[in-house]
């Protein structure tokens, strides 16, 4: 019976979603190295043409973090149409020093008996029993899907099995739905396959407003996400939670990792965090899903 | 290559059977189902209505149970396992990892396929399911060229059902949260895309508009089709400009490539639609019942007929048709 998490909280880096070049890659992981983040995601989950990094680049950003004393999991793709996906997929699983992150049931038949593994937020892991289910399978840490909410969490807590520790998508815009269609192209004007890159000129995505003019979601390849910011800073204290996720955004995140450092470490108020962590969001917040409602609502725990 | 037909009720039911379905998939009065529409899907007494009119006409009937429990929910989706089984379908349809454990486990013997919304888009994924819980089937997501749905047959331990006609989810399915981002309910944890509930149509100087749980979806001027307002077909802005930036309303139609579908190996055919009428469901099982046909007589020489082309344009979304994914030019 696992009905809390039981060691000192912890902050993760999420994968980038998003299309930057390698150098500004390597600058922000030379920054994540120094920041107090305690586990880092690494990887490109979204599309396969990006290539900043090879898997060999990957693989010794991953050294570099871990010999800065963080915990480096790789992160697989979240959508695989192709079979040249599936050879990069195979040789992130058979990789020998690092756990992986599933994003694709693909991924779990590959770990499934042979590693332990982390099952990423883009599978769909719904109740108790199919959690316990892949745990049998090696899975050791479950991010939670983002529409899932703390109430749901609770019910899980009563009966899945020991040792799965628990990660929430804590700060970031959220990922929404994946398709074969690429919408950064699409409104370029570009098909996929010629798409020149396109999303790099993006590198937060590119905004859709409705036609009243409020942000609503944003493109970012084959992957939809959320205009809003998700901010489960308020959230810091949830006995149900091992690990907290910043997904990486172009800009701030250094400052978002050291804010909710401090807050875990309490050595910032709440209140003022959530102030500061509000000016550093692209667009505005979002809490909805975490409180049983609709993904944008917003302040749905306001102090 | 099989023909599976949707039916959202009993009348449903028989315009497939009576039209040349080989099997009609059905789902429960509740959410353990991705067509969870008011007034929608099976009662008891219905189902035993329509196994035995199928069984008569020699159509197989699968039944959806195809959504995702919570844990707080779960024996729900245990009853509808069992409801199911008790009845001895052909086939149960599941999407959920812990709802296939327990129908293994409780129901050796039945005959499982994968759904859909189990997003399962490779060989690999598919392999998951069929060692771990001997699934004889797999509906596969609407985003494989069709290039990449013959590799996929090729590997694939099991056969593989495709979508052939209907409303197009340009999302991969099972992992689309559209939905429940604007209302809290989506097809995963509710099994419906957009419930009718949030829908607001309002008639303003600037147009009919149409909102979903406020956010507003699209505008149409004087003479233009309103669509239902599904997130991934509404107008929105991106880069100052204002269009269909995901996708215009339109329906999947595979007539143009069933040759190409029957070569690679498809074991079947799916057609969308339990929320339909079923006069929409009679005219296109016939329509595609005559194309199958067509296409396994001669298949070097099969070309869908014009009229077979204008009958499923007239059933579409916006009056329009598209290959959609297994076309490389739509991604």
């Amino acid at each position: 019976m696992n009905t809390q998490a039981t060691q000192a909280k912890r902050l993760s880096l999420g994968p980038v979603l998003y299309f930057w070049t390698e150098d500004q890659l390597r600058e922000f992981y030379n920054m994540v190295a120094d920041s107090p983040v305690d586990v880092v995601y690494l990887g490109e989950t979204i599309c396969s043409k990006r290539r900043s990094l090879n898997v060999d680049g990957w693989l010794e950003l991953a050294d570099m973090l871990q010999q800065a004393g963080k915990e480096v999991v790789l992160s697989t793709l979240s959508l695989v149409e192709a079979d040249s996906e599936l050879g990069l997929m195979r040789r992130l699983c058979e990789n020998d020093h690092f756990r992986v992150e599933a994003n694709d049931m693909a991924a779990v038949q590959m770990l499934a008996g042979n590693a332990e593994f982390i099952g990423g937020p883009t599978l769909n892991i719904y109740n108790t029993r199919t959690l316990n289910n892949l745990n049998n399978l090696g899975l050791k840490r479950w991010v939670m899907p983002v529409e899932q909410s703390r109430d749901t969490l609770n019910d899980f807590r009563q009966d899945m099995a020991d040792g799965i520790e628990v990660e929430v998508f804590a700060w970031g815009r959220l990922p929404l739905a994946f398709s074969a269609r690429c919408y950064t192209a699409r409104n370029h004007n570009l098909p996929k396959d010629d798409c020149g890159f396109r999303c790099l000129d993006d590198p937060d995505g590119m905004l859709l407003n409705t036609r009243e003019d409020d942000a609503f979601l944003v493109l970012n390849g084959i992957q939809t996400q959320s205009a809003s910011t998700m901010n489960l800073v308020r959230e810091l204290d949830s006995p149900d939670v091992d690990i907290f996720r910043i997904s990486p955004q172009s800009r701030h995140t250094d400052h978002i990792i050291q804010i909710y450092h401090k807050c875990l470490q309490g050595e910032m108020a709440i209140d003022d965090a959530v102030t500061v962590l509000e000016s550093l969001m692209p667009t505005g917040p979002c809490d909805g899903y975490w409180y049983g409602q609709a993904g944008m609502a917003a302040g749905c725990n306001a102090a | 290559m099989e023909l599976v037909c949707p039916a959202g009720n009993l009348p449903s039911l028989k315009a497939a059977v009576n039209n040349g379905a080989d099997a009609v998939y059905i789902g429960f009065r509740d959410d353990t189902n991705a067509r969870h529409f008011a007034g929608l899907n099976f009662n008891d007494k219905q189902i035993d209505k329509g196994l035995q009119y199928a069984r008569e006409h020699g159509t197989r009937v699968f039944v959806a149970v195809n959504t995702y429990p919570y844990p707080s929910g779960f024996s729900r989706w245990q009853q509808a396992v069992d409801r199911a089984a008790e009845f001895g379908v052909d086939a149960l349809i599941l999407a959920d990892i812990g709802v296939m454990d327990y129908a293994r486990e409780r129901w050796p013997d039945l005959n499982l396929h994968l759904s859909v919304q189990g997003s399962a888009t490779s060989h690999e994924a598919i392999r998951f399911y069929a060692e771990q819980f001997d699934i004889k089937r797999a509906v596969i997501p609407r985003v494989l060229s069709l290039k990449q749905v013959e590799t996929l047959i090729n590997k694939s331990p099991v056969p593989i059902e495709v979508f052939g006609f209907g409303s197009l989810c340009v999302m991969v399915e099972g992992r689309c949260y559209l939905s429940s981002y604007v209302t809290g309910q989506g097809p995963n944890n509710f099994g419906a895309c957009s419930p009718a509930s949030f829908v607001r149509w309002e008639e303003t100087p600037a147009g009919l508009e149409t909102r979903l749980n406020d956010v507003l979806i699209d505008r149409v001027g004087k003479g233009e089709n309103a669509g239902y307002p599904t997130i991934c077909k509404g107008r929105f802005e991106v880069m100052g400009r204002t269009g269909y930036a995901i996708e215009a309303p339109t329906s999947l139609n595979t007539l143009p490539i069933l040759a190409d579908l029957h070569r690679i190996g498809a074991a079947a055919i799916k057609i969308e639609g339990r929320q339909r009428s079923p006069a929409y469901v009679a005219q296109v099982t016939r329509v595609m019942r005559a194309a199958i046909d067509a296409c396994q007589r001669d298949p070097d020489n099969y070309a869908p007929q014009q009229d077979w082309m204008t009958q499923l344009a007239s059933l579409s979304e916006g009056s329009q048709t598209t290959l959609g994914a297994y076309e490389r030019t739509w991604q």
